[in-house]
C-alpha cells in the first residue's frame, strides 16, 4: 500500500542533512509552506543552499533560518525588500553567496530539472550582468542564453488538499512555485490543509500528480488575514 | 512646466491598450494604469504571480492573501480568470503569448535598451524579480517614467549607463511630457503635452527626437 502522508511536519523533514539543497514555495506569504520552515529550523541542518523566490522577510520563517547562519547560499530572483534585514546584512559581511535569477528563468531552470532537460536557451536576460560568462546562442536570428537546471534535495511546499497517493490541489494564487518545485526534487514535502480519501480529488482538477510527492503532512488552516481566509471552526 | 499628472499619464497609456489585449502592469507607477482602463474595452490583466483576469482590491475585510498580485496586494478574481504555476506564467511572456506590459525604468535608450532593475551602486544589493523577462518577452513593452531625474538630467538617452534589463526592447515610452515610439530610425513623438513646444521637449531629452 502507498502511504505518502506523515504525522508531523518534523517527521517528514527529520532526514535533511547538512549541505542539502532545499526548495521553498511561495511568493508572499501566498504558498509558503511555513511550517515546513518552521520544522527546517527546529530540525537543525546547517550549510543549506535555499531556492525561493525571496531571501525571507522580517524576522520569521525564512528570515529566521538565515538569521541563524544557517544557510551557506541562496538562489532567488527579489532577495532585496523593504524588511529582508537578516540576508541583507548577511550579505553585505559575506556570509552568504547569493545567486540572482530572473524569475522566469528561476522557474523554467527548475521546471527543467524535473522534466529532465540539461539546460536550455532563453533570451531572458541576454546581455545582462546576470548572463555574463554564459554561453550564447544565435538561433533563428535572436540571442539566447544557456540555462541550467535547478534540482534539490528537498521541495517544501504548501498546496491545500492531498491524498495519500501526493496528488495535490492548491488554492489560488499559493500555487506559484509548487508544481514544478515538486517536480525538481528528490524528497518533495507538501502540506495541506486537508487529506482526502483517494477518489475525493477530481481528477481533472489534480495539479501536482501524486508521483512527484513523496510526504504530505496535513496543517491546520491559519488566518492568512482579517477577512477572506479564515480558520475553519 | 505643462506637464501630465501621474494619472494622466496612466489615462495616456491605456488608450493604447487595444480592447482584447491580456496586460502585466509592473509594480508602482504602471499600476496606475488599471485604474483609467476604459470600460468600453475588455482588457484581461495577467500578474506573474499566477494569474490572468485580476479584477480590482477587494473591500476592506474581503482580503485573502491566497490571491495577491505581484506586488503583494491583495486582488480579486473577475469571471472567466484563472491560476497557473510560474513555469506556465513566464512562457506566456517568454513565448510571446502577452500582449502588453508596461514597466517602470530608470533609463531608456533610443534603441530601446531598457535598464530598470540594478542602479549598478556598489553597495546596492540586486532584485531583478521578473523585469527582465517581462521586458523582453511581452509583444510590446511600453515603459511609463519621468523625463528626466530629479537632478534634470534626460532619462532617455543614447546608450544606458546603468545595467541593463533587456536589449531593444522597449515599444514606447510614456512621461510626463511626452510620448515616444523607439523605431529602426530612433524616437518618434507621437503626443506631447498641451502647451509644451517641440523645442523645449528637444532641450529636456538626451537624445535627438523625430518630429
Amino acid at each position: 500500500m502507498i502511504d505518502k502522508t506523515f504525522p508531523t511536519v518534523h517527521e517528514a523533514l527529520a532526514d535533511v542533512r547538512d549541505g542539502a539543497t532545499v526548495m521553498i514555495g511561495g511568493f508572499g506569504t501566498a504558498g509558503l509552506p511555513s511550517e515546513l520552515v518552521d520544522a527546517l529550523i527546529a530540525q537543525g541542518a546547517r550549510g543549506l543552499t535555499i531556492v525561493n523566490n525571496n531571501a525571507g522577510n522580517g524576522d520569521t520563517g525564512l528570515a529566521a533560518l538565515l538569521a541563524k547562519k544557517r544557510v551557506r547560499k541562496i538562489i532567488c530572483s527579489f532577495p532585496r525588500q523593504a524588511d529582508s534585514h537578516h540576508f541583507d546584512a548577511l550579505y553585505r559581511s559575506g556570509e552568504i553567496d547569493l545567486e540572482l535569477v530572473p524569475q522566469g528563468n528561476l522557474a523554467e531552470r527548475i521546471r527543467a530539472a524535473g522534466a529532465g532537460i540539461g539546460g536550455f536557451f532563453t533570451p531572458t536576460g541576454y546581455g545582462t550582468l546576470l548572463a555574463e560568462g554564459k554561453e550564447t546562442r544565435e538561433i533563428d536570428g535572436r540571442m539566447y542564453v544557456l540555462e541550467a537546471p535547478i534540482h534539490a534535495d528537498f521541495a517544501l511546499i504548501k498546496a491545500e488538499r492531498g491524498d495519500r497517493w501526493g496528488n495535490l490541489t492548491y488554492r489560488m494564487t499559493a500555487r506559484n512555485f509548487g508544481p514544478v518545485m515538486a517536480m525538481a526534487a528528490k524528497t518533495t514535502v507538501a502540506t495541506v490543509h486537508e487529506i482526502v480519501e483517494l477518489g475525493s480529488l477530481d481528477p481533472e482538477a489534480v495539479v501536482t500528480p501524486g508521483i512527484f510527492v513523496q510526504r504530505v503532512v496535513r496543517v491546520d488552516r491559519v488566518a492568512t488575514s482579517a477577512g477572506g481566509f479564515k480558520q475553519v471552526t | 512646466m505643462a506637464r501630465w499628472t501621474r494619472d494622466e499619464m496612466a489615462q495616456r497609456v491605456a488608450r493604447d491598450i487595444p480592447d482584447g489585449a491580456v496586460v502585466n502592469l509592473g509594480i508602482g507607477l504602471p499600476t496606475l494604469v488599471a485604474n483609467h482602463l476604459p470600460a468600453d474595452k475588455e482588457v484581461v490583466l495577467h500578474s506573474e504571480n499566477g494569474v490572468i483576469g485580476m479584477g480590482p482590491a477587494p473591500a476592506a475585510g474581503a482580503e485573502d492573501y491566497d490571491l495577491i498580485n505581484a506586488g503583494k496586494q491583495p486582488v480579486t478574481l473577475l469571471p472567466g480568470g484563472c491560476f497557473f504555476h510560474h513555469a506556465d506564467s513566464f512562457a506566456m511572456m517568454r513565448g510571446g503569448h502577452l500582449d502588453v506590459c508596461v514597466l517602470g525604468a530608470f533609463q531608456v535608450s533610443s534603441t530601446g535598451d531598457l535598464a530598470n532593475w540594478h542602479t549598478g551602486a556598489p553597495d546596492a544589493i540586486p532584485a531583478v524579480g521578473g523585469a527582465m523577462d517581462l521586458a523582453i518577452g511581452a509583444k510590446k513593452t511600453f515603459v511609463m517614467m519621468e523625463h528626466t531625474t530629479k537632478e534634470g538630467q534626460s532619462k532617455i538617452v543614447a546608450a544606458c549607463t546603468y545595467p541593463l534589463t533587456g536589449i531593444g526592447c522597449v515599444s514606447r515610452i510614456y512621461t510626463e511630457l511626452a510620448v515616444l515610439e523607439v523605431t529602426r530610425d530612433g524616437l518618434k513623438l507621437i503626443d506631447k503635452v498641451a502647451g509644451l513646444a517641440f523645442v523645449e521637449l528637444q532641450k529636456l531629452t538626451g537624445v535627438p527626437l523625430i518630429h
